[in-house]
Order: structure tokens, then C-alpha cells, then sequence
């Protein structure tokens, strides 16, 4: 009950794929809508069956060196540091594997970092998957997509059109 | 002669206080915000985080303002910072071909896949002084048009398809030879160098290069990369494209044994198109400079890679008599933290050490007295 499953490591890039993905849009996220929508979706939990975590690794700021690759696609060099805060916690279960959840989020949040990893646990159980990638991880991924939408749309709209002139000939 | 300097403690705690108070300014004036510096003096911070090496939005701002905007101070405050905290992993190197582009520009292709994308731009700007920005102000809607593609092809492999420029990958049996100097393949852990553990060396490989020029002062830079224009170690420089937008950075923690991405970065990179190489036995191609800056900083970008072109002149046999051209020249003065230190401390107490140079020139004019007699100004003066 108290060792953390590791079921992850090692396993092959498919299997993986959906938790890369939620973790990817927890980490991208604004912290405060993580945040509301996790509160929302934890209060609608009946208390009986609330989860229970314990910290095994504290939240911790940290660097990541940047690589990028000379032109582009050559060697890669290291380019400069972003900061980063990590988090491991631990969702005991009863009669059941406990399940360990990580976080890696850019910046200085741990707040954001712990609760990431809190729901990144919660997401590896069959009992809360379906509905938690419902309430909080697709509507996330959603208004990302959305505000990267609008974002091109306005950027669009700076394209260079170099016929407009020829086509006011017509 | 020892002398001990002890005191001065009260005068530089009240020396702190009023710049305190200075900083702060006229309190009639609402105090400015780091989320006000973030949002609104967006270059201002997008030069501290590339030259202080460490992409933080927020702490960036914050070191300006304690800085009071010197842009140097607040680039010492960030590399003061990042000191103190442990390296996690190092990236992947990010993908700069799938970036959600902001903005992209070439200047030698008019019409290219994907566009022309201006995006948020000084340029065509008249440079007069807008009046209207004194009053709260409020811009007028963007407008919005059929959305910018989602990734853009780089306008260079237009170029390396047909062979006529040198490939990016020193790998391909097309690449210069002599190659650059020792990069990652050459290192016993095949890492990158990386110039924040290890003490330099020359001459330096070309991952060493990219990351002293990419932490490096953008006026210094700025300045090597136009002596290159005015002839100083001519290189014919095109900017084969300029682009601006966001990548994502991805690690792979050991605990997971998988990557995972832990967020995005705001890139400008610029893929220079250079004069061309060749000989007995190898077509002549164009060649390239790379230049890569946090957030938007087109200007530190673009001399980035008109100085990291300049600095491969042994890969293409060329002579090196400029400046620009002198690797451990430029290595070793772009740093405006170092260079800032070294400048600076000379304001630091020196009385011992001057105590010492005016012994020694007052014997000197003893001995230049008692060899050529009296003063014979001081005489004339009379």
C-alpha cells in the first residue's frame, strides 16, 4: 500500500501517450482554471470516497537548460535555463495499488505543481479518469485550443497579400 | 603596510534606504506592478531573460523593477538567481520547425509556403512619437483574417532541397569541410559543452559559440555584426527568415522514463543566408548564421547570427583579420555581466593600490629631479 506502483517506467511511447497528453495540458494550463476546475470536480466527490494523498516529493523549483540545434536542425547547443517546479505525490488507495502522480510544470507555481501531480495520480485510476479527463482536462485542452485559434486568426491577419494591387487592375 | 578598512556600514544601509525611496519614486504616482512591467514592457524583459540566461517571465519583471529598468542590473539579478537553484534535466533540443508562428519574414523569398506573416511589428512603423500613448488608452480591435498556418516550412530547406546552401547537419557528407570546430559528437559524454560548468576553451566548438552568443550583450553584438556589413570581415548576409512564436520543452524525468512537456517558450530565431563557399571539389553553396533569443529580440537575433557566420570562418578557409572574426576576442568580452564587473569594480575602494603607484611616482620624480636638477618650470613660471 505505501510503494507508489511504477508501472510507467519503461513502457513503450504508445501506451503512454494519453497521460503525456493530459499532463501536457495541465502544464500548459493557466494555474487558475486548473485550479477551478479541480476545486469544482473535488467537491462534487462524495467524502467517502474523497482521495487521500501524501507528498513524497515536496514541490521544488528547479532549471531546465534549453537545447536548441545550430540552424536550426544541426547540433544541438545549450541554449539558456527556464525555471521549473516539479512534485510527486502519492494517492493511497484501500485494497488497491497506490498510485504515485507527477508534475513538471514551467515557472515557479507549487501550488499549481502539487495539484498537477495530485490529478495526474487521480487520472492513472479507473475511477476517475473518464470523468476527470471530462470536467477538467478536455475542457482545458479546449480553451487552449480556442485562444491559440483566435491567436492565429489575428496573425493572419498580418499575412502579406502582394497581389492586392494586380487583382485592383482587374 | 596594512590599513584596515572597517566602517561605512551605516552610510551604505542608508545608501540602500534612499535608493529605496528613489526607486520608488514620487508617491503621488501609483507604484508600478511586475504583472504591469510583464505585460507592458514586454522587450524590456524578453532582453533580461535571454541575457540573463533563464526564461521567467515574472522574475524577470520583478528584477527590472528592482533594477529600475537598468537592463544590465536586472540581467545580474537573473543570473544571480538561477545560481541558487539545481538543475532538474536538460530539453530536448526544441524543435524551432514546428513553432506556432507570431510572426516570420524572409527577406529573400517574396512568396514562400505559409506566407509572409508580420505579426506584431516596429517595422514600416513612421517612428514618430505617439502622443495618444500619454492618455489611458485603449487600441482599437485586431483585425482577424482566415488563421496563419499552423506550422511553417523553413524558408532555408527551400535552398538546401536543390544543394545550394550548406546543410545544417554537420553529419551530411555536404557539410563544410573542415567542419566547426568540436561540438557535442566530439565530447566524451556527447552532451553539448555547456560554458556555465565548464571553463573556456579555445578554440571553442560551435555549440560553445552559439551559447556565449546567445546569453551575450546585445549591443556588443550589434555592434561586431554591423562592423561585419561596413567590411570588417565581409560576409553578404541575407536574412533568409526571421521567425517569432511559441515551442513546446520537453524533458524526460528519469522517475518516468517518458517525455513529458512541462510548458512553452516564446523563441526569435534567424536563419542568416551568407556568401558562398566552395572549391576544387565542392559546388558552390551558400552558407549560414544562426541566431536564437528568448522571447521577441529580433535585433539580438539577428546580430547573433551575422557574428556566429563571422566566427566559422576556418570551417570555409577564410582569413581572419577582423574583429568579429576573432573568437576568443568576442567569446571573451560579450558577456555584459563579466564585463560589467570588471568595469565597475573599479569604483570599489583601491586606496592601498594607489597608495602604492603614488610612492612609486613620487620617487620617480626624486630620481628625475636629482638627475636633471631643480624644476626649471617652476622657475620659468616665475
Amino acid at each position: 500500500m505505501t510503494t507508489p506502483s511504477s508501472t510507467n517506467a519503461g513502457s513503450p511511447t504508445g501506451e503512454d501517450a494519453p497521460r503525456k497528453q493530459w499532463m501536457a495540458v495541465l502544464a500548459k494550463a493557466p494555474a487558475k482554471r486548473v485550479e477551478a476546475l479541480a476545486t469544482a470536480y473535488l467537491e462534487g466527490v462524495a467524502d467517502a470516497v474523497a482521495p487521500r494523498f501524501r507528498v513524497l516529493r515536496r514541490p521544488e523549483t528547479g532549471l531546465v537548460m534549453v537545447r536548441g540545434r545550430a540552424g536550426g536542425t544541426g547540433d544541438p547547443f545549450n541554449m539558456g535555463e527556464m525555471t521549473v517546479t516539479r512534485c510527486t505525490v502519492v494517492l493511497e488507495r484501500d485494497g488497491a495499488a497506490a498510485v504515485a502522480g507527477h508534475a513538471y510544470i514551467a515557472g515557479r507555481d507549487r501550488a499549481h505543481a502539487t495539484l498537477a501531480a495530485k490529478l495526474d495520480a487521480l487520472l492513472q485510476t479507473d475511477g476517475h479518469h473518464g470523468p476527470l479527463m471530462a470536467a477538467l482536462v478536455e475542457p482545458l485542452a479546449r480553451e487552449a485550443e480556442e485562444r491559440r485559434a483566435a491567436r492565429r486568426r489575428r496573425v493572419g491577419a498580418t499575412k502579406v497579400d502582394f497581389f492586392t494591387l494586380v487583382r485592383g487592375e482587374d | 603596510m596594512y590599513v584596515a578598512v572597517k566602517g561605512g556600514e551605516r552610510a551604505i544601509e542608508n545608501a540602500h534606504g534612499l535608493l529605496a525611496e528613489d526607486r520608488r519614486g514620487d508617491t503621488e504616482v501609483p507604484e508600478l506592478t511586475p504583472d504591469q512591467i510583464r505585460e507592458q514592457m514586454k522587450l524590456a524583459v524578453d532582453r533580461v531573460m535571454t541575457e540573463g540566461s533563464l526564461y521567467d517571465r515574472e522574475l524577470a519583471a520583478l528584477a527590472l523593477k528592482q533594477a529600475r529598468g537598468d537592463q544590465i542590473e536586472a540581467i545580474f539579478l537573473l543570473r544571480a538567481y538561477r545560481t541558487t537553484l539545481p538543475r532538474f534535466a536538460a530539453s530536448r533540443p526544441v524543435d524551432t520547425g514546428a513553432m506556432v508562428v507570431e510572426r516570420r519574414v524572409s527577406a529573400t523569398f517574396k512568396d514562400l509556403p505559409g506566407g509572409q506573416i508580420l505579426g506584431p511589428t516596429f517595422d514600416y512603423t513612421h517612428r514618430l512619437i505617439d502622443h495618444d500613448l500619454a492618455a489611458p488608452h485603449r487600441p482599437r480591435p485586431c483585425a482577424e483574417a482566415a488563421p496563419v498556418d499552423e506550422a511553417m516550412p523553413r524558408v532555408l530547406d527551400l535552398l538546401a532541397c536543390e544543394g545550394l546552401i550548406e546543410p545544417a547537419d554537420p553529419a551530411d557528407p555536404a557539410a563544410p569541410d573542415p567542419p566547426d570546430a568540436s561540438g557535442a559528437a566530439d565530447r566524451e559524454d556527447g552532451q553539448p559543452a555547456d560554458i556555465t560548468r565548464e571553463p573556456p576553451r579555445f578554440p571553442a566548438g560551435r555549440d560553445a559559440r552559439l551559447q556565449t552568443l546567445a546569453r551575450g550583450d546585445e549591443g556588443f553584438l550589434l555592434a561586431l555584426a554591423y562592423s561585419s556589413q561596413r567590411g570588417y570581415g565581409r560576409t553578404h548576409p541575407f536574412a533568409g527568415e526571421i521567425r517569432l512564436g511559441t515551442v513546446p520543452v520537453c524533458i524526460a524525468p528519469e522517475e518516468l522514463g517518458f517525455e513529458i512537456e512541462i510548458g512553452e517558450i516564446e523563441l526569435t530565431e534567424c536563419q542568416m543566408v551568407n556568401q558562398f563557399t566552395g572549391g576544387a571539389d565542392r559546388a558552390p553553396c551558400f552558407t549560414r548564421g544562426y541566431g536564437l533569443a528568448f522571447g521577441h529580440g529580433e535585433r539580438k537575433a539577428m546580430s547573433m547570427a551575422l557574428v556566429d557566420r563571422s566566427l566559422r570562418a576556418d570551417a570555409f578557409e577564410e582569413t581572419r583579420d577582423a574583429p568579429v572574426q576573432d573568437e576568443e576576442f568576442v567569446l571573451s568580452h560579450c558577456d555584459n555581466v563579466q564585463a560589467t564587473g570588471f568595469v565597475e569594480h573599479l569604483k570599489l575602494p583601491h586606496y592601498v593600490d594607489f597608495q602604492s603607484e603614488l610612492e612609486l611616482l613620487r620617487r620617480l620624480r626624486r630620481e628625475h629631479d636629482a638627475r636633471n636638477g631643480p624644476d626649471d618650470k617652476a622657475e620659468a613660471a616665475e
